[in-house]
């Protein structure tokens, strides 16, 4: 297991990205962040509130559950845990920030895209994650990332959060995965 | 982890409480879309629905039916004056003339106790029991302690829940008898002694002959139909009297809790099992069990169609 980013550069780097949302759309009056569950909520957060400092009036906070959107939802999922989406507000004419941990191979992005359509029709929908790893099987790609990484197929990218903060560590993809709820480790 | 699908639901008695439990969850977050503007999502797409109601029904068929299509499956209705049945055609038949045309699920109500148990023998699709005879009614039972946990919080631990009315012959009783025990409320059983099973006992409630003693500081008063077809017969002598002795009104709903709750699974006889006023009052959620009801079919459907495979990561 190997760091690729601490809980300081992540704090550092959403800092920036949320500063770099605010210029490209004149403010955060018609923005909404909408976090993918689970791996985007801690980032979402983050992100909400780093653009709060910003802006007087931060943007709504969603989160949206894909799980009965996926290209394989009717095959994959024999204990599926579908948590509730929540969208704040009307997504009809906004800008949509879409965040999520990892951008592997946008699969997730593309049924979160689908989902967000059956809530309205945003004004243009945004991607921001906080890795954006090789291994695309859909013409996607991020609008925002903290960090660009070429990894082999063997590895996968876990993004976890402790006290001190959000951070990421690259491990085998053989290695047990953490279930959710779990005690995240206190590394590094 | 990793658990069983759920290939058929036939009745509680067939599921365990890990299961219950996990239907609920589900149905939580289908609850949701039925609150949205658009109310699908793609989960069951190109899988075939197929419902054969051999009795009557609305909302039970209806309910079903939403669920399915709420989940963008196919959804085909078979009614029993309409179908093969009424030329002559055996139920193993019609199940194996579904089963050709590749249906991922068949809903069932049928008149005879068993007839789910029956189809799911023979058939390769999931069954799900719709009610059978005097039999079991899961689906009913589930969307009820559903919208008692939404009351009454997700502890059943000490929750008290009265189930009045014809006992004997209602599947929506034991039903809910079998799955609120396995969630740990105290069920209290009340009706005229005719129409309290002859088992009674084995079911692990209390039972009482008068309405009075079962709402006796109950947090839940579950109303059942009285079935007119029964009426006249020794068992049942007039509505007027049933009416007296075992209506639920304002003066016997003081018997239960402030903040209990009052059901029915419907279609109700208003001025027999249940006045007027209570129907349409503060304490009734019979229109949030009909919400719940699509929700609750709708992750049972969901389940029951699925076919278990490996996740993948994206």
């Amino acid at each position: 297991m190997r760091t690729l980013l601490d809980p300081e550069s992540v704090a550092r780097g959403l800092r920036r990205m949320a500063g770099e949302i605010v210029e490209r759309h004149a403010g955060a009056s018609d923005l909404v962040l909408v976090a993918i569950r689970r791996g985007g909520i801690a980032v979402a957060g983050a992100l909400h509130h780093w653009l709060g400092q910003l802006e007087p009036h931060s943007p709504p906070l969603g989160s949206l559950d894909i799980t009965l959107y996926r290209d394989d939802a009717s095959t994959a999922l024999p204990n599926p845990r579908i948590g509730p989406s929540q969208i704040p507000c009307s997504l009809d004419g906004r800008h949509v920030i879409l965040v999520d941990d990892v951008l592997y191979t946008g699969r997730t992005v593309r049924a979160a895209i689908d989902a967000l359509m059956d809530y309205g029709r945003p004004r243009l929908i945004e991607l921001a994650v906080l890795v954006d790893r090789n291994g695309r099987e859909l013409p996607i790609q991020a609008n925002y990332a903290l960090k660009t990484e070429t990894l082999n197929s063997d590895e996968r990218i876990d993004v976890f959060e402790n006290s001190g903060g959000i951070y990421a560590v690259v491990q085998p993809k053989s290695s047990p995965t953490i279930p959710p709820g779990a005690l995240r480790p206190e590394v590094p | 982890m990793t658990q069983e699908r759920i290939r058929h639901l036939l009745g509680i008695d067939d599921i365990n409480r890990e299961t219950a439990e996990r239907l609920l969850d589900l149905a939580e977050s289908f609850l949701e879309v039925s609150r949205r503007p658009v109310r699908k999502v793609p989960a069951l797409r190109g899988k075939t629905i197929i419902n054969v109601f051999f009795e009557a029904s609305t909302r039970t068929r209806t309910s079903f039916e939403l669920a399915g299509k709420r989940l963008s499956a196919d959804v085909v209705n078979i009614g029993g004056s309409s179908s093969s049945t009424s030329k002559g055609e055996t139920l193993r038949d019609t199940v194996n003339t579904l089963d050709a045309m590749h249906a991922d699920v068949i809903v069932i109500r049928h008149a005879a106790s068993g007839a789910a148990h029956y189809v799911a023998r023979y058939a390769r699709a999931g069954v799900v029991n719709a009610g059978d005879g005097m039999h079991e009614h899961p689906t009913q039972a589930l969307l009820d302690s559903f919208t008692i946990r939404q009351r009454k919080g997700h502890d059943f631990r000490g929750m008290k829940v009265a189930i009045c009315g014809d006992i004997a012959h209602s599947r929506v009783a034991r039903s809910n008898a079998l799955l609120l025990r396995m969630l740990g409320a105290d069920v209290a059983l009340a009706g005229p002694r005719t129409l309290l099973p002859t088992a009674v006992d084995s079911m692990g409630c209390r039972v009482y002959d008068r309405l009075e003693p079962a709402l006796d500081g109950a947090d839940v008063v579950m109303m059942l139909r009285i079935q007119r077809e029964r009426l006249g017969a020794p068992l049942l002598p007039a509505l007027r009297e049933y009416a007296r002795f075992f209506g639920l009104n304002a003066a016997r709903l003081k018997l239960a809790k402030p903040d209990a709750i009052v059901m029915h699974p419907g279609p109700m006889n208003r001025g027999v099992e249940i006045s007027e006023e209570i129907a349409d009052g503060s304490h009734s959620v019979i229109l949030n069990q009909v919400e719940a009801g699509v929700a609750v079919r709708m992750a049972v459907l969901y389940l029951a169609a699925s076919e278990p495979g490996a996740p993948t990561d994206g």
